[in-house]
């Protein structure tokens, strides 16, 4: 029992002095995480900003175990990640789902993935798309669906599986600014549900404070943490009127600021380049 | 109403004021004489060159020993439908053929497939045996023809193996491809839902190589027939091939057209089975482009 005490106070995700290098097309290595540092309690929303091209998709690899790191530990609720952890789940910006599945068989994917019984999966399956709002779309493929429809199919595909690690790379970037928010509330009220800890990638700062308790404000590549800012609007947060109020728009001014010169400062040095 | 016109994109231009019931019946009505219109000028383009054929034929502009002519082969073909050849009736001639072609391009599509995807899936493999492809897919296939009537006899395999080399270079080199050309987000969307490397190989990959995989098995059910027939042609007792070979021995033109017809009947029907097939397996897939706009 020992061990189980140890695991279960320690942080959902930790990136303790992580170096990434990758191999450049003429075989140069060159680094695009540096002494990377980051700790994820559990049940906290944490998002990350940075410059394109700085190391956020990056990270978010290191975590899943899909990649590894070059030198440094991830850690993944108090144990190094070794392999794609279950208790993990991802959703992609770009459409993952697989376009040769109905719906109910796009969400039911993970749990037969994993083993559960095809009973037992689809009346999971079921039920998730009635929380998403998609009950009579299960047959439906994924082409006939909208984009923020099939945002959602991917949202329930990901939270059937119950990950106590919840990683989203720009999920809703390619979605009208509308869906978008509305999107945001769905997922804080999925999320609220489960207390997963949640790493969200994103370029939009209103979409980062909106969501987060902390924005962590990356550097241009080799990435590091530039700024860590605490989002203290209390929840339920009611997403639509959020973004006029003033504390909101001095928080998006002062975040601005610190990330403002790392995308000059990526600017620069891809000219330079 | 009968002021709808064509508008400069080809687009139809209402009036304003037009009801949908009326939009619907001009679409529908411009829709069959379309069909109606494109019927028409494939029926005349048919009737031209066979006139053609026909009366260039008899009046000696061309040779008719060479080139026989549409009614002649007509002939032939209906000889050959009632009463069969020396040996056989037509049907089993046929039969032979698509047995040897139907089991060379099963097998050919089937280990195309497997080694296929193996290779997709392996980098390993793939670099170290894709020079031995490479080598063997630059021999002529054709040229295989007589070493397999040697190796296998004038019976039924040497025939399957000519098709079997027809089909799996072209299934393989799709169906590698196709594992290759798989979406990376789809694959580690998948890895962290739970697949393991065989439900990721059997539940992703093969899915997502299978238009590609499709692709080639078009093609190359022709390529099984040519293989088959080839194989007729160097050595063989029954078939369709050997049905051209004979006629040719005796200069019987008439006779090899009317077996090209009967073989084109054929492919062109194997053809229509495999869309409907793959119309079925691709139900998800999103309709081509269908607003053709009359
Ligand atoms: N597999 C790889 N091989 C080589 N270089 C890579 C690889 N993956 C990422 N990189 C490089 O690492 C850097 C960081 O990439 P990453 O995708 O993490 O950026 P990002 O912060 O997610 O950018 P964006 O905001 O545009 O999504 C980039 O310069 C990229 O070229
Ligand atoms: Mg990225």
């Amino acid at each position: 029992m020992g061990l189980a005490d140890v695991t279960d106070t320690s942080p959902a995700i930790e990136l303790i002095n992580v170096n990434r290098r990758f191999l450049s097309p003429d075989g140069k290595s060159f680094a695009t995480l540096s002494d990377f540092n980051i700790s994820v309690a559990r049940g906290e929303f944490v998002a990350l900003v940075g410059p394109t091209g700085c190391g956020k998709s990056t990270t978010l690899n290191l975590i899943t175990g899909l990649g590894k790191p070059s030198s440094g530990e991830v850690r993944v609720m108090g144990q190094p990640v070794n392999g794609i952890d279950p208790r993990i789940g991802f959703v992609f910006q770009a459409d993952a789902l697989f376009p040769w599945r109905t719906v109910i068989d796009n969400v039911v994917a993970g749990p037969l993935f994993r083993g559960r019984s095809r009973e037992d999966a689809y009346a999971a399956g079921r039920d998730w798309l009635a929380r998403v709002g998609l009950a009579k779309f299960e047959n439906h493929y994924p082409h006939q669906l909208s984009g923020g429809m099939r945002k959602r199919v991917a949202l329930a595909q990901t939270f059937i599986n119950g990950p106590e690690i919840l990683l989203m790379d720009e999920p809703f970037s390619a979605l009208d600014a509308q869906t978008r928010v509305l999107m945001h509330e769905e997922l804080l009220r999925l999320w609220s549900q489960t207390k997963a800890a949640v790493v969200f990638v994103t370029h939009d700062l209103e979409e980062a404070i909106a969501l987060a308790d902390k924005v962590y404000v990356l550097t241009a590549r080799p990435a590091t943490v530039k700024a860590v800012h605490t989002i203290d609007i209390p929840r339920p947060r009611v997403l639509s009127d959020l973004r006029y109020q003033p504390e909101f728009i001095e928080m998006s001014r002062r975040i601005w600021q610190d990330l403002k010169e790392e995308v000059k400062f990526g600017a620069d040095a891809s000219e330079a380049a | 109403m009968s002021n709808i016109a064509i508008g400069n994109g080809g687009a139809i231009v209402y009036p304003p004021g037009t009801s949908d019931a009326e939009i619907e019946a001009a679409a529908l009505r411009a829709a069959i004489r379309h069909g109606r219109l494109v019927i028409f000028w494939r029926l005349a383009i048919l009737a031209l060159l066979l006139g053609t054929w026909e009366v260039f034929a008899r009046y000696g502009i061309i040779d008719s020993f060479f080139y026989s002519y549409p009614s002649a082969i007509a002939d032939r073909l209906y000889e050959l439908v009632m009463e069969g050849t020396d040996e056989a009736p037509l049907y089993y001639h046929l039969y032979v053929t698509m047995e040897e072609a139907m089991i060379g391009f099963l097998f050919g599509s089937v280990f195309g497939i497997l080694f296929g995807v193996a290779l997709g899936r392996n980098r390993m493999m793939s670099d170290v045996l894709s020079v031995y492809i490479k080598v063997l897919n630059a021999i002529p296939r054709v040229v295989l023809a007589p070493i397999f009537i040697l190796l296998f006899g004038f019976g039924l395999w040497s025939k399957v193996a000519l098709s079997f080399v027809m089909v799996f270079f072209v299934v393989f080199s799709n169906a590698f491809q196709g594992v290759r050309e798989a979406d990376r987000a789809m694959i580690a969307n998948a890895q962290i839902l739970g697949a393991s490397k065989w439900a990721l190989t059997r539940s992703v990959i093969i899915p997502s190589a299978m238009s590609w995989i499709f692709a080639s098995l078009h093609i190359s059910f022709g390529f099984a027939i040519v293989g088959a027939i080839v194989g007729e042609f160097i050595g063989s007792r029954y078939g369709i091939g050997f049905i051209i070979q004979t006629a040719r021995g005796v200069h019987d033109t008439a006779e090899m057209y009317a077996a090209i017809v009967i073989i084109v009947v054929v492919v062109l029907g194997a053809e229509w089975v495999m869309t409907r097939i793959e119309e079925r397996l691709a139900r998800w897939r999103p309709p081509a482009m269908n607003d053709t706009n009359g």
